[in-house]
C-alpha cells in the first residue's frame, strides 16, 4: 500500500457560516484500517465526514487522501478519488427501489470486488426485497441498502455515518457482524458512532471528539472505560 | 425598552418626501403639459410597482398576471361613465372596490396553487378577462372603444383645467396607495408580512396566519391596481382587450422596475421607475428592443443584486429614506441596532 | 355525428397539447423549476425550424433532424449557463428569470423576424385526410402529430424508469446532496434535464409550425396550455398529462363548436373548474 496513511487530515477548521463545529482536528487512517470516531451530539462527528466527502469544505487546514489534496474537492468527484459515503439517516432516494438504488451507487463503474451479486450476498433480505420502493423498507432494511450503495462505487474509504441511530440493538448488532466481511477486502472505514460499544468493538483505532476538537485518541484496545468517558463528556 | 422606527437618515428621508411631494402638488404652476404627463405617468408606475413589490416582495405571492386588474379597473370606468352617466373621477374611486369584489373569488381558486404555478395562474386569470371583455359588444368587443366627448367635457370648463385634475389625481391616488401601503407595513401586520417575507414556514409556526394575511393583501392590491387602471384609461380616453390586459405594458415594465430598484423594500419601485424614465428618455423610440434590455438588465440584477439598487444602497450606506424598520431601544437612552 | 367530429379534432390536438405539457412537466419534476419562457422556446423551435428549412431547402418534418440537437443544445447551455444559478430555496429568483428571458426571447424574435405570421408548409400530407366511417374524417397531419405526441411521452417514461440517465435524473430531483456522492455532477444532470425538455419542446414547436400561424407573440398562450394540461391532468405523472391535453383539447374544439371566440375560454373554463372542485388534478401520481 502507498507510503503514508491512506487519509491524512491535518488541522482543520469547519465553520457552519459563523458557527465553528471543528477545531485544528487531526486524524489519520492507515489502508485497511477501521477508525472510530465516537462523540456526543453536535462534537461535529458529521461534519467530518461531511468535510472528508467533499459535502463541506474546510476554510482552514488540509485533507489528504493517497497522496493528494482533497480539501477543496466538490462532492462529485469524492467516488471518483475512492471516498464513499453512508449519510446519517440514511438517505436513499425515495424515487427508486432497492435494487435502484444499489445500481446507481455503481453508476460511476469503479473497478473492484463489489457487485450487485455480492452485496446481494452480504444482505440477502435486500435481494428479497429488491424490486420494491426504498421507502417501504425497515430502518435496519435500509441502513443496508446505504451501504450496499456506498459499496458499489468500489471505495477505497468508506465512511459510514451513524448507522446504528435509530436502530434495535439486534439490527445494530446484525449490521457490525458484516462489517469484518467489508474490510477484509481491503476496504478502510471511519466509523462515526454514538454507540460506543460497538464503534470500540469494530474499531482499531479510536479518535473522540468533544465539541469539535479530538479530545482523545488511540488504539482502541489501550483505551479504558474511564479515559474515554472523559474524554467523551469533557470532564 | 420601547420600540422606534426612525433614524437620522430616515428623518431626513422624510423631510425630503414631505418637500417633494409639495414640489410635486405645485407641478401645474412651474410645469408644462407634458411634464405634467410624464410625471403622471411615473406616478402610475410608482403606484402599481409598489402594489406588485407588497404583493409579491413582502407576501411572497409573484403574480404575473396584475394585468388583470389594470384592465379591470378600466373597463369599470367606461362602463360606469358611458352606460350609466357616472361621473368619471367617481367611476375610478368605484373601480377600487368592484376590483376588490372580484378578487376574492379569484383569490379562493388560485391560491389553491404555489409558488410558480400560482404566478401562471394569475395570467391564466388575466386572459379569461381579457376573453370576456372582448365578448361584452356594448364596450367594442374585440377592437375596444372611445371615451365619448361628453364624458370628457363633463370633467372640467376648460382643457388646462382636465389637465390639472388629471395630474393631481394621479398624484393623489399614488401618494394615498404608498401611504396605506406604508401604515400596513408599520402595524403590526407588516411585521407579520415582513415576517413571511424573510421566512413563511417559521412565520407560520409562530401563530401567524399566513393564509389570511395573504388574501387580505391580494385583495387590497387588487383594489388599488384597479382604481390605477381605471385612471390610466380614463387618461387614455380609449380601451380595447389587448391594450387594457397587456402583459407588456402592466406586467413585464412593472416587474423589471420593481426588481431593478429593489424588491421587498419600500423605496425600491420609486428608484426603479425613476432609473426606468430616465432610460426611456434616452432609448426612446426603440420599441422592442428597449423591452428586450430591460430584460437583460433585470435578469443580471436577478442573479447578482437581487435586492436591487437600493438594496445595494441600502447595504452600503445603511440609508433608510422612510421609517419602516423597528429598532430596539434600551433603557438609559443607549441606541439599540441600527 | 358532427359531435364525434368535433371531440375527435379535439382530442387530437390534445396530443399536441400533451407534448407541450410534457417539457414543463419534465423539468419541474426533475429541479422543481417552472420555466416561464416555455411557450416563447416552443416558437423559437418553430423560428429555427424556419430558418432550416428556407436555408436547407427540406420540408418541416425534415428540418427536425436540425431543430431537435439545436434546441437540445440550447437548453443545455441555457442550464448551464444561466438558470442552475437561479435554483435554490427562494421562489422569486427562477421565476423572475425566465419571465425575463420569455421578453427577452419575444422581442428578440420581434426583432429579427418582425411581427409577421408565418406558416411551414408539410405538403401533401397537410391535405390528406382518412375517413373512419361515414362523416367521419381524420387529417393524416393531426394523427402524426397525435401518434407521435404519445410516442414521446411514451419515451420519456421509458427514460425515466429503465434507464440508468432517468435513474440519475430520478435521484437528482430526489436528494441532490446524496446524488453528488453517487459521482453525479448536478450541474450536468440537471443540464441534461434542461437538454431533453428543449427536445420536446423542438418536435412541438415544429408540429406548431406546420399546424397553424405563428409570430412572436404566441408564446404565453402555448404555456398556458401546457400549464392547463399539466394541472388539469395532474403534477407528476406523464400520462396523466395526456389525458389533461386531451381533455383541454377537446373544452376548446367543444366551445369553438358552439361559438368560434368560445374556443380558448372554454379551455379556461374547464381548467378553472378542475382547479376549484378537484386542485390536484384528475390523475396525479401519488408522490413517492
Amino acid at each position: 500500500m502507498p507510503d503514508g496513511p491512506l487519509l491524512q487530515i491535518s488541522a482543520v477548521d469547519a465553520f457552519y457560516g459563523d458557527f465553528q463545529a471543528l477545531f485544528g482536528v487531526s486524524l489519520n487512517v492507515g489502508a485497511g484500517q477501521v477508525v472510530a470516531v465516537i462523540g456526543a451530539n453536535g462534537a461535529g462527528k458529521s461534519t467530518l465526514l461531511k468535510c472528508i466527502a467533499g459535502l463541506m469544505h474546510p476554510s482552514r487546514g488540509e485533507i489528504l487522501f493517497g497522496n493528494s489534496a482533497t480539501t477543496n474537492t466538490p462532492a462529485f468527484e469524492a467516488l471518483k478519488r475512492g471516498i464513499a459515503l453512508v449519510p446519517e439517516g440514511r438517505r436513499l432516494f425515495p424515487s427508486l427501489t432497492v435494487e435502484e438504488n444499489l445500481l446507481i451507487g455503481g453508476q460511476s463503474r469503479h473497478a473492484g470486488p463489489w457487485t450487485l451479486a455480492r452485496v446481494y450476498e452480504l444482505f440477502p433480505v435486500l435481494a428479497e426485497r429488491r424490486t420494491l420502493p426504498a421507502p417501504a423498507l425497515s430502518g435496519g432494511q435500509q441502513q443496508m441498502a446505504a451501504i450496499g450503495r456506498a459499496l458499489m462505487g468500489n471505495p477505497r474509504l468508506l465512511l459510514c455515518d451513524e448507522i446504528s441511530l435509530g436502530l434495535a440493538p439486534i439490527v445494530v448488532r446484525d449490521i457490525y457482524s458484516r462489517l469484518p466481511q467489508i474490510v477484509g477486502e481491503g476496504l478502510s472505514l471511519i466509523i462515526v458512532e454514538q454507540d460506543i460499544v460497538q464503534a470500540l468493538r469494530a474499531a482499531n483505532h479510536v479518535y473522540c471528539l468533544q465539541e469539535g476538537r479530538v479530545a482523545l485518541h488511540g488504539a482502541a484496545r489501550d483505551l479504558t472505560r474511564e479515559k474515554i468517558s472523559a474524554a467523551y463528556f469533557g470532564i | 425598552m420601547t420600540v422606534e422606527h426612525a433614524t437620522r437618515s430616515s428623518r431626513i428621508g422624510v423631510a425630503l418626501v414631505a418637500l417633494a411631494a409639495i414640489g410635486l402638488a405645485l407641478a401645474p404652476y412651474w410645469g408644462d403639459r407634458q411634464t405634467l404627463r410624464l410625471l403622471a405617468e411615473m406616478f402610475t408606475f410608482i403606484a402599481l410597482a409598489s402594489l406588485w413589490n407588497l404583493l409579491a416582495g413582502y407576501a411572497g405571492l409573484v403574480s404575473v398576471g396584475q394585468q388583470a386588474f389594470v384592465g379591470l379597473g378600466g373597463y369599470v370606468l367606461f362602463a360606469l361613465a358611458m352606460l350609466l352617466d357616472v361621473n368619471p373621477i367617481l367611476a375610478i374611486f368605484i373601480a377600487g372596490p368592484v376590483g376588490a369584489l372580484i378578487a376574492a373569488p379569484v383569490a379562493l381558486l388560485i391560491f389553491r396553487l404555489r409558488g410558480a404555478y400560482f404566478a401562471i395562474g394569475t395570467w391564466v386569470v388575466a386572459e379569461v378577462f381579457r376573453l370576456l371583455a372582448s365578448q361584452i359588444s356594448v364596450l367594442g368587443g374585440g377592437s375596444g372603444i372611445s371615451l365619448p366627448a361628453s364624458v370628457v367635457l363633463a370633467m372640467a370648463p376648460s382643457r388646462q383645467m382636465r389637465e390639472f385634475e388629471m395630474y393631481w389625481l394621479a398624484l393623489l391616488l399614488t401618494i394615498v396607495i404608498l401611504a396605506t401601503i406604508f401604515a400596513l407595513l408599520r402595524s403590526r401586520h407588516g411585521l407579520a408580512l415582513t415576517a413571511i417575507r424573510d421566512n413563511e414556514l417559521a412565520a407560520q409556526s409562530s401563530g401567524i396566519g399566513v393564509w389570511g394575511i395573504k388574501f387580505a393583501v391580494y385583495i387590497l392590491t387588487a383594489f388599488g391596481t384597479s382604481m390605477i387602471g381605471a385612471f390610466i384609461f380614463l387618461q387614455k380616453l380609449r380601451i380595447s382587450p389587448d391594450t387594457a390586459f397587456s402583459v407588456n405594458d402592466w406586467t413585464a415594465f412593472v416587474i423589471f422596475i420593481t426588481v431593478i430598484g429593489g424588491i421587498g423594500r419600500i423605496e425600491g419601485p420609486i428608484v426603479g421607475t425613476i432609473i426606468f424614465f430616465a432610460l426611456r428618455q434616452s432609448f426612446a423610440g426603440l420599441g422592442s428592443l428597449y423591452l428586450l434590455m430591460m430584460g437583460a438588465v433585470a435578469i443580471v440584477v436577478m442573479l447578482w443584486a437581487p435586492k436591487g439598487l437600493w438594496g445595494v444602497i441600502v447595504e452600503r450606506l445603511g440609508w433608510q429614506v422612510l421609517p419602516l424598520q423597528r429598532h430596539l431601544m434600551l433603557e438609559k437612552d443607549t441606541r439599540g441596532k441600527s | 355525428m358532427q359531435w364525434l367530429n368535433v371531440i375527435l379534432q379535439g382530442v387530437l390536438i390534445g396530443g399536441l397539447y400533451a407534448m407541450f405539457a410534457a417539457g414543463l412537466s419534465l423539468i419541474f419534476g426533475v429541479m422543481r423549476l417552472v420555466n416561464i419562457a416555455h411557450g416563447d422556446l416552443i416558437v423559437l423551435a418553430a423560428y429555427v425550424s424556419l430558418m432550416a428549412t428556407q436555408a436547407f431547402g427540406v420540408d418541416p418534418l425534415t428540418s427536425l433532424l436540425l431543430v431537435v440537437p439545436v434546441m437540445a443544445l440550447i437548453g443545455y447551455a441555457l442550464q448551464r449557463g444561466l438558470l442552475n444559478y437561479t435554483l435554490g430555496d427562494d421562489l422569486l429568483p427562477p421565476l423572475l428569470v425566465t419571465f425575463g428571458l420569455s421578453i427577452i426571447i419575444q422581442n428578440g424574435l420581434l426583432e429579427l423576424f418582425t411581427a409577421d405570421s408565418r406558416k411551414l408548409q408539410a405538403g401533401a400530407i397537410e391535405i390528406q385526410t382518412f375517413q373512419l366511417a361515414q362523416n367521419l374524417w381524420i387529417g393524416a397531419l393531426p394523427l402524426i402529430q397525435f401518434v407521435v405526441a404519445v410516442a414521446v411521452i411514451a419515451g420519456l417514461q421509458l427514460l425515466f424508469y429503465r434507464t440508468a440517465l432517468g435513474r440519475a435524473l430520478r435521484a437528482t430531483s430526489d436528494d441532490q446532496a446524496v446524488a453528488q456522492l453517487m459521482g453525479l455532477d448536478t450541474r450536468h444532470v440537471f443540464a441534461i434535464a434542461m437538454a431533453l425538455s428543449l427536445a420536446v419542446i423542438a418536435i412541438a414547436g415544429v408540429f406548431l409550425a406546420v399546424r397553424a400561424n405563428f409570430d412572436p407573440a404566441i408564446g404565453p398562450a402555448r404555456l398556458i396550455f401546457a400549464f392547463e394540461a399539466v394541472i388539469i391532468g395532474g403534477l407528476g405523472s406523464m400520462w396523466g398529462t395526456l389525458a389533461g391535453g386531451i381533455i383541454l383539447g377537446v373544452s376548446q374544439a367543444i366551445g369553438a363548436q358552439i361559438d368560434p371566440g368560445w374556443q380558448l375560454l372554454a379551455g379556461h373554463i374547464v381548467f378553472l373548474t378542475i382547479l376549484a372542485v378537484r386542485p390536484q388534478g384528475l390523475f396525479p401520481k401519488v408522490s413517492g
